[in-house]
Parts: C-alpha cells; sequence; structure tokens
C-alpha cells in the first residue's frame, strides 16, 4: 500500500503536468470546491493521522487546537528542517515528488483558513529549496496559488523560507523564531502556537509527511485511510532505513507490520548484510532510547514487535523505544555501541542552542565524559555519572532537545552497559582501531 | 485567586506568576532565580533554577503537572498546589542545575569582582553540593572590552540573557546579543562594536555573576569592605537614585538601587555610574539596607541576625544537628513564620 511514494518512480513527476496526469491536485479541486474547511479538518480527524515529525500527536486534534480569533491572520507552517540524523524521509520526498507536498500544503492551509503559508526547509538542502520553488511557480501559473484560487475566492501564498543549519530549528517554536528572522531558541510554552505562534498569530507547525497525506486523505475520505494500520498507528509511514543493511533507503510501510519482517524482507530492508548478525537497532531517529536486538525484535510479553507508534514503545523505556520520525538505524555486531553513543552525544552537544542550563551544560559534559570513555580514559564511576545527568536533564528543559540528548546515552547504558564497562577496564584493547566488545559466548541474536 | 506553595495559602491578582508569588510570602519560600529578572520584559525560563513541583493545576483541574514548571514563568491557577522547598524531587533538581551552572564556570571568585554579591555564589551555597564531579577541562575564552568602562569575562556567564534583555531594553538596534550555540555561545556586541549609549553601564549591575564588571571599580577592593550608602543626586539623564559604595572616605562604586531580591529599581545613567566618584557629587540619604547579601550587611550598622536562607525543609531536616538556642520553632511549625519586614 503506497500512498505518498505511490507515483515517485513516474518519469518527470516533479513537473505539474506530469503529476496532475497522474491525479495530482484531484484533492485542491475537491476540497476546496465542494468541501468547508470544517470537513476538510473532520476527514483528517477520521483518518487518525499522527504527526510523522516525531511526537506523534494527531494532526486532527492539533488543527482543532487553533485559535481562530476574528480579524487576526493564521498560519501553516511546514516544518521541513529535516536535521536528525538517521531520517532522510522528508528530503528524498520533496526532491522526488514537490507538488505532493504543495497539494497538501494547499489542502491544509484552506481547512485551516491561512492565507499565508510557509515551507521551512533546512538550509543544506539548496537543491531541494530550488525544487520546491519552480514547482511552487509552476502552480502559481495554474492559478493553484495566488488570489481567487480556482475562481473559489480563497487566496493562498506559499513560500519556502531555507533554514541557517541548525538542528534546534527543528523545533517548532525555535523554528518560528527562526522564521520570524531572530536567532532559533524555543520559546517557553505555554502560549502554545495554536494560540501565539508566527508573528503571535495563531499557527500550526506540521511535519512535511503529515502534510503530504492530508491530500490523499482528502481524495479518499478519512476512513479510508484509518483502514489501514494496526489500531491508533493508521495510514502509512515514511521509512528512512539505514545502516549494516542490504538494501538502505526510504520506504513506505502500512504501519503494523512487524519489525522482523521490516528488517529481513526483501521488499524492505533485505536483512543484515552477509556474515553479519543484528546487533542494535535505533527505530526512529538518533534521539530515540536504542534497542538490543532481542528487544527490537520481540516485546517483554514476547509478541512480535509491530512498526506502530505503540507497539514500539511497549514496555516503557526499560525494553521499548518509539518511532519517532521513523529514521531506521540498524547496526550489525561490527559496531562499538560506545562509539556510536558518543557520536550521537557530539551531536546534540554540538546542536543545544545553550538558552536553558541543563542541556547547555550537560550535552558538553556527557559528550566529554563518553569521548574519555571511549579512549580509554574512562573511570567507572563515569557510568553511572552519565546516566545521573542524563536524568537531570530529562524533562527539565524548555523544549525537548534535552530528553533527546539524555535518552540515547540513558539506554545505551542501559542495553549495553557491559561494553561501557569494557572500555573502562581494558583500555588498551578497546582503543584500538575497530576495536568492539563481544559479550562472552555471545552471538547476537538473528 | 488562591495559590498555596509549601503549605501556605495566599491570594493573589490573576496573571501573577508563582514566583511572584511565591516573593509574597517570603525569602523561605520564593524559588531561586539566576535568569528571572522582574524589571526585564521576556527574561525567564532559562536557567531552570527555580523549577518547581505543582501538585494540582488549579480548582477545576486539580491534576497534577506532569514536569516540573519554572516558576518565573508560570501563571498561577485559582487553587493551584505548588511544593517548592518541601519537594524532594525539587530540590533533587536544584543539586543539579547547580551542578551544570558551575560545570564551565571557573570558580574564580577569590580574584572575582563580585564575590559576596554573586548570585551564583548564593545559589550554589544554599542548594548545591561541596564536592564536584567532574574532571573535564572547562570552556574558556579571552576577557573582552565592552567600551571603556565594562569588561566582559565569557568564563564566568552563565547565560541568563539579562544583559541581552537589558541592551534590547535601553536600544533600538540589535547590537548585544549572543552568538554561537550550546555551551560554546558567548555574549558578543556584534561585530566587536562597543554598546554606545548612555545606560549601558545597567548591564553590570543585572549581571548575576562577575561575567560583566565595572572597570572603574575592578579589583579595587572586596564588597565585603565597602560600606553601601544611598544617596542621590540631580541628573539630567537619569533620576539619580544611586547607591554609593564607600571604602573609608572613598567612594569606589556607584551601583543602581536593588531591592530584596537583587533587582534593579531604576536604571542609572553612566556619568553617575562611571564618572560622579566624589561625595560631594552626591547628597547622602544614609546607609543602604542590605537584607539579601548576607556577607555584605555582615558586622556593619549592628545588623540583625543573619539568618541564611535555607530550604525550610532541609533545615528541618537539619535541626537536631545545630547546636544554638536560637528560635527555630518556625521551621517545623509553617502557620508560624516571622512576619516579613
Amino acid at each position: 500500500m503506497k500512498i505518498l511514494t505511490q507515483h515517485i518512480d513516474v518519469p518527470g513527476i516533479e513537473t505539474i503536468d506530469v503529476f496532475m496526469k497522474n491525479g495530482g491536485y484531484k484533492a485542491v479541486e475537491k476540497a476546496i470546491k465542494t468541501m468547508t474547511p470544517d470537513e476538510v479538518t473532520e476527514e483528517v480527524k477520521k483518518s487518525g493521522l499522527r504527526g510523522r515529525g516525531g511526537a506523534g500527536f494527531p494532526v486532527g486534534m492539533k488543527w482543532s487546537f487553533l485559535a481562530k480569533p476574528e480579524g487576526v491572520p493564521r498560519y501553516l507552517v511546514c516544518n521541513a528542517d529535516e536535521s536528525e540524523p538517521g531520517t532522510f524521509k522528508d528530503h528524498y520526498l520533496m526532491w522526488k515528488t514537490p507538488h505532493t507536498l504543495i497539494e497538501g500544503m494547499i489542502v491544509s492551509s484552506f481547512a485551516l483558513g491561512a492565507n499565508t503559508s510557509y515551507i521551512y526547509v533546512r538550509g543544506e538542502l539548496m537543491y531541494v529549496i530550488n525544487i520546491l520553488e519552480k514547482a511552487i511557480q509552476e502552480a502559481y501559473d495554474k492559478g493553484l496559488l495566488g488570489k481567487n484560487i480556482l475562481g473559489s475566492g480563497y487566496d493562498l501564498d506559499l513560500f519556502v523560507q531555507p533554514g541557517g543549519g541548525a538542528y534546534i530549528c527543528g523545533e517548532e517554536t525555535a523554528l518560528l523564531e527562526s522564521l520570524e528572522g531572530k536567532r532559533g531558541n524555543p520559546r517557553n510554552k505555554p502560549p502554545f502556537p495554536a494560540v501565539k505562534g508566527l508573528w503571535q498569530s495563531p499557527t500550526v507547525v506540521n511535519n512535511v509527511e503529515s502534510i503530504s497525506a492530508t491530500s490523499w486523505i482528502v481524495n479518499n475520505g478519512g476512513d479510508a485511510y484509518a483502514a489501514i494500520g494496526v489500531g491508533r498507528s493508521t495510514g502509512t509511514k515514511l521509512i528512512s532505513a539505514s545502516g549494516h543493511i542490504k538494501k538502505p533507503g526510504v520506504y513506505e510501510i502500512p504501519l503494523g507490520i512487524t519489525v522482523e519482517e521490516f528488517i529481513y524482507s526483501d521488499a524492505y530492508c533485505g536483512g543484515i548484510r552477509d556474515g553479519h548478525k543484528l546487533k542494535a537497532v535505533v527505530a526512529g531517529g538518533s534521539s530515540v532510547p536504542i534497542l538490543s536486538a532481542e528487544n527490537i525484535l520481540t516485546t517483554e510479553a514476547g509478541e512480535k514487535r509491530l512498526m506502530t507508534y505503540e507497539s514500539l514503545s511497549e514496555g516503557g523505556f526499560a525494553t521499548g523505544t518509539m518511532l519517532g520520525s521513523g529514521g531506521f538505524i540498524v547496526m550489525d555486531e561490527t559496531t562499538c555501541i560506545v562509539h556510536n553513543t558518543l557520536t550521537f552525544a557530539r551531536f546534540y552537544h554540538h546542536e543545544s542552542c545553550g538558552q536553558c542550563s541543563p542541556c547547555r551544560e550537560g550535552t558538553g559534559w556527557m559528550d566529554k565524559v563518553i569521548k574519555r570513555i571511549e579512549t580509554g580514559k574512562g573511570r567507572m564511576e563515569d557510568i553511572d555519572l552519565l546516566v545521573d545527568v542524563a536524568k537531570k536533564i530529562e524533562g527539565n528543559t524548555i523544549c525537548p532537545l534535552g530528553d533527546a540528548a539524555s535518552w540515547p546515552v540513558a539506554a545505551a547504558i542501559r542495553h549495553f552497559r557491559d561494553e561501557f564497562e569494557w572500555h573502562v577496564t581494558h583500555p588498551e584493547e578497546a582503543t584500538k582501531p575497530g576495536a568492539v566488545y563481544m559479550r562472552p559466548g555471545a552471538s547476537w541474536t538473528k | 485567586m488562591k495559590v498555596t506553595i509549601d503549605n501556605i495559602t495566599l491570594e493573589v491578582e490573576p496573571g501573577t506568576t508563582i514566583m511572584q508569588a511565591a516573593r509574597m510570602i517570603g525569602p523561605e519560600v520564593a524559588p531561586p532565580a539566576m535568569c528571572y529578572y522582574e524589571p526585564l520584559k521576556g527574561s525567564g525560563g532559562k536557567c531552570r533554577a527555580c523549577l518547581v513541583k505543582v501538585t494540582a493545576g488549579s480548582e477545576k483541574d486539580p491534576r497534577p503537572m506532569p514536569k516540573l514548571v519554572p516558576a518565573c514563568i508560570t501563571a498561577v491557577q485559582d487553587g493551584m498546589i505548588v511544593e517548592n522547598t518541601v519537594n524532594e524531587q525539587v530540590l533533587e533538581t536544584r543539586k543539579g542545575i547547580v551542578e551544570f551552572l558551575l560545570l564551565n564556570h571557573p570558580l574564580d571568585c577569590p580574584v572575582c569582582d563580585q564575590a559576596g554579591e554573586c548570585h551564583l555564589q548564593d545559589f550554589s551555597f544554599e542548594h548545591g553540593v561541596s564536592s564536584t564531579r567532574t574532571v573535564e577541562d572547562r570552556n574558556t575564552f579571552e576577557p573582552v572590552d565592552l567600551g571603556d568602562n565594562i569588561k566582559l569575562n565569557m568564563n564566568r556567564c552563565i547565560l541568563c540573557y539579562r544583559c541581552v534583555y537589558t541592551a534590547d531594553q535601553i536600544t533600538d538596534g540589535r547590537v548585544h546579543g549572543v552568538m554561537h550555540r550550546g555551551d560554546h555561545a558567548e555574549i558578543s556586541t556584534y561585530i566587536e562594536k562597543a554598546i554606545d549609549n548612555d545606560f549601558s553601564g545597567n548591564v553590570i549591575d543585572v549581571c548575576p555573576v562577575g561575567a560583566l564588571t565595572d572597570k572603574t571599580y575592578r579589583f579595587k577592593s572586596r564588597v565585603w569592605f565597602s560600606k553601601p550608602m544611598d544617596a542621590h543626586c540631580s541628573c539630567d539623564k537619569c533620576s539619580g537614585n544611586v547607591t554609593l559604595w564607600y571604602r573609608g572616605d572613598e567612594v569606589i562604586r556607584v551601583t543602581g538601587r536593588k531591592n530584596e531580591w537583587g533587582e534593579l529599581k531604576e536604571f542609572i545613567c553612566n556619568t553617575c555610574r562611571f564618572d560622579r566618584k566624589k561625595t560631594s557629587d552626591w547628597t547622602i540619604e544614609g546607609p543602604t539596607n542590605v537584607s539579601r547579601h548576607s556577607v555584605i550587611s555582615a558586622n556593619k550598622y549592628g545588623a540583625g541576625l543573619i539568618r541564611p536562607a535555607f530550604p525550610i525543609a532541609q533545615a528541618a531536616r537539619d535541626f537536631k544537628q545545630i547546636d544554638d538556642d536560637r528560635d527555630r520553632s518556625f521551621l517545623t511549625n509553617q502557620a508560624s513564620l516571622p512576619a516579613k519586614k
């Protein structure tokens, strides 16, 4: 079942003519001509679509929280500042079929009553920005954007804004600050963007994938979308699979397939590279807890883990993780978890905005301590120190970056403590190039 | 609106923050503030020193809030119940915040002009632990001059943004701000441009630590050797109400007047601050009533008993170990807190 990537391999799909020939922009016509904004919102609510940026908050519910005072403009902002290590799905979608996003933007803006909308794209993706701008111009030329869209009296202007290349600007309030031309520091909440967002006006910020899915929902109805998937995880999800698998890439999966199928089936990752075994998986981008092979394939109750929001988080952080943004990083037994954790910690150290003290100082501290352990200068008490620092950051910061920085470190120690200890007790062996700890008698399970 | 903080209930206006309500009760329950500065619009929420536990959100919705909330920017709801010094989680988190703030702080108090009136010293004394767990190198920066009279020592900075908000309030353009990110962020006047403004000296007073210091006072004395006196002059730029700091007969420093929370009552101009350093420039009103910074009021003016503002719960726990005969019944019986002066 493919929704977003259905026509992605059609030659010339990035041009509006080919896109329209393949059923593009029908949702705009249907929504604007035959539906009211509230009906569109209702369909999205019915679909059970959940935010694809990482938090998984229901999109329809987010839309219904939007304050609608008279005489104040409302804004829709698309968060295309995808910079999470391991996640590259939005990039792929915008690059291949820019019109899918633009169609979704028009439909969503119509539902929210926004007359100005923005796509905030990560600055490094300059060529994607050029593709989007070209596509937007084509949509203007066809009368799908601008004044009086399709003769309905509804106006919409769509702008692309390149970011400055900071991970923190993917946090929605930091994104709004950056969009306003300020330093990208997250705001204190409340007030939430739905009440006071861009230029102090009600604003909805949604991920590229969430917005792109709305046009299919309008075309086929919310119930049809809700029929895909399991329980409260409805529809399809783009997963960017990377690491030691045979076929890395972006896959659109119906939510609810098993993790085992995703990793080993030829339709998706195609299994671990030859001669190697699965050791660990980061299931949803660098900020979600890492899981060992046993925990990712089966839940604590012994059931097969599914690719859904609920199943992946089953067991809490003790044995579970999160679906997050769908950055699926697979590691085989040649991966040193300490080194991997160092890479993540260094990233968050570099990307913390420095506004609130736990995150500013804590991320740097964790980075330095893990670096010491990795280079063979660690002390046994450093491992508990890391756990404690992570605990002191988590939940005490302005924005979720603090949580995102502390979870991977805490989880790596929770599931791979013996590796950290080995680095401390065997510094000479551990600092040899390519050295990886093998559990005594261990074979990392299939 | 009714709000209960540490089992003390009081009536406040709608829109009051938890911090303001707690300050109405008194220093015993007021959470510490490193970045929040009431006169500066937009300040607060950054240092996380004032995190408190809300055990009941409001009368209507009595669920507890899942995370600790910053007291300085969270407005009270009718019937809200807040735990500050009586909550273990809050005290534990605060220990962590002290640790984080001191992580890259040079701890050069012996040579720092701010020592004795430093909020970070007070904060770590009241809420921190006496040992450190870090062995890492600290981040270091070269000291720079902001104009002729202000020295910026980034090593000591805790990035509270108070000076940034001050500069925003006194100037039209953005000339003072934060560059870079994370723990390598630094306060900077853009492109090394000094803040050219008659009120720029106030950034020294708002700075909670010794990152911004007065070059005309630099290394002249320790604050506890000087006597503060309230004085005024007729100034055409500012109100002229200042505090003079005397050592012997000499005015060694001029600052704005601060309230009991260490916040400026009024901004003063640079002429008053840096240039008027003779007693003949001023009309003396009398000794400054120093309540917050115990070390300054110690042994001067026959000031009353100095009671360190330990968290009540912590002090109550250590009660038996204190070997003196002072009346500490209020520590265990919170209803009879001594009336605020």
